[in-house]
């Protein structure tokens, strides 16, 4: 199995390039079949928003995702695997994290993908806070139960 | 032994602090003994703690439930349910 897979994470301030991230993980390598990325942004429906701010628990996060990679690399066939994720402000439109999967076949790439995502919503310890155009602070996201039971779906049986 | 505290989020907002180190009274065995003590300990932390089931912790950096014994913690978070990705 890919064992030998040591996913890289990164809790960062600064924005990241997908593509360099991409190049990152399959430069100079021929047994990589496919690669999914996931990239999360933020997002102003209503043009009310000035920013996110995200706080995050240091060290816990970084060893949280950690755990999170570590499952999907014992449970899926992957040849590499990134996941950052961002902290602070971040205004509408720019990146807030990025996951990177890469396998021999789609059907892995896809699936960790998903699973890295359904995981860090519920678990990674981080905290958005809205900040208003207006100048005002929005309060602080609430979490969606519905998050909870999209992770909920990759537990096996008798978990 | 001092255990240190530490809160994010709008529990860290209510308590009006990001971390304090406390001495535990003896009897505080659990998570949940925890919160329901400092609960008690003056208005910020009724207001931070009022819905303790809401309330998610980790000690020494790991997720863990309410039932979950606290002896040896040298570290234990307060936090709201997690908002990122």
């Amino acid at each position: 199995m890919a064992g030998a897979v040591v996913p890289a994470i990164r809790i960062q301030r600064e924005d990241f390039d997908v593509a360099a991230e991409i190049a990152g993980l399959t430069k100079g390598r021929a047994d990589i079949g496919a690669v999914v990325t996931f990239s999360g942004l933020c997002r102003d429906e209503q043009g009310t928003l000035s920013a996110l701010e995200l706080e995050h628990y240091p060290g816990m996060a970084e060893a949280e995702i950690g755990r999170i990679a570590a499952q999907a690399v014992e449970r899926w066939p992957l040849q590499g695997l990134t996941v950052i994720h961002r902290h602070g402000k971040i205004r509408p439109g720019e990146n807030i994290v990025l996951v990177v999967a890469a396998s021999s076949h789609r059907q892995a790439a896809f699936e960790v993908a998903n699973f890295l995502m359904d995981y860090l919503k519920s678990r990674a310890p981080f905290w958005k806070k809205e900040h208003l155009a207006d100048g005002s602070e929005g309060g602080w996201v609430e979490a969606k139960e519905a998050d909870d039971h999209a992770a909920d779906r990759w537990k096996k049986p008798g978990e | 032994m001092s255990t240190k505290l530490i809160y994010f989020a709008w529990v860290r907002e209510r308590i009006g602090k990001p971390e304090e180190d406390v001495e535990l009274p003896s009897g505080i065995e659990t998570v949940a003994d925890l919160l329901r003590w400092l609960k008690s300990r003056g208005e910020e932390y009724e207001n931070a703690l009022q819905y303790p089931d809401v309330i998610r912790v980790a000690i020494n950096q790991e997720h863990v439930g309410h039932r979950e014994k606290i002896a040896g913690a040298r570290e234990i978070a307060l936090f709201p349910p997690m908002t990122g990705g």
